[in-house]
């Protein structure tokens, strides 16, 4: 149980990397943030998870459960806040963007004020 | 066997917090370092409890879980701060 346990962190530990390999060697804010957010939430959920099969008592185990479903809720909800301001304040999109629904979004100096409540 | 798996992932791990604390000190925009920063301290936590367990002292996952909180509330706060809603 101890080994599978291993085995299941060394596998989020490279999610982990590749994660931040992703955020490392991605061209603009938004794919960073995506390779960032997605690979690491999983990487990290597995470690724990890993962590988690090679313990016997209830409370530590309680105590990882209690943290895998903290980051689970929390992460996507900081990587969104996080990229909608990134959005609204104007930061480049990369030159191979196809695509974008939101481009009257972003913030100009004269508005500011009216922009926060506005959706 | 198992310990010395559990080290090579903490090893790993390691390395991912230093490629993005890489970033961090890159990153042309404020947006790129808060990104870093967030996954620097999801690296974190992870290094944490995997200290705790090895060292067998459970009272540090209470630390990784309110580090965790913390961090989160930093960084919705930094983003509403970018915003200029703040």
């Amino acid at each position: 149980m101890e080994l599978a346990g291993a085995i299941v962190a060394l596998l989020g530990s490279i999610f982990l990397f590749l994660g931040a390999l992703g955020l490392l060697r991605m061209p603009d804010v938004f794919n960073r943030m995506q390779a960032g957010t997605k690979a690491s939430t999983l990487g990290t959920v597995l470690f724990l998870v890993g962590i988690a099969l090679g313990q016997q008592e209830g409370a530590v185990v309680g105590k990882l459960v209690i943290l895998i479903l903290f980051i689970l809720f929390t992460n996507p909800l900081s990587s969104h806040a996080l990229a909608r301001a990134a959005h609204h304040i104007g930061i480049p999109l990369s030159k191979k963007t196809v695509k974008d629904d939101l481009s009257n979004d972003v913030i100009k100096d004269d508005d500011q004020h009216e922009e926060g409540g506005a959706e | 066997m198992a310990d010395l798996l559990y080290q090579i992932a903490g090893g790993i791990a390691l390395v991912a917090l230093l490629l993005a604390f890489i970033r961090m000190i890159l990153g042309p925009s404020s947006a790129d370092r808060v990104v870093a920063l967030d996954v620097m301290t999801i690296i974190s936590i992870s290094l944490i409890v995997l200290i705790s367990v090895l060292l067998g002292r459970g009272i540090y996952m209470d630390i990784a879980l309110v580090y965790g909180l913390i961090a989160f509330v930093g960084v919705v706060a930094i983003a509403r701060y970018l915003e200029r809603g703040l």
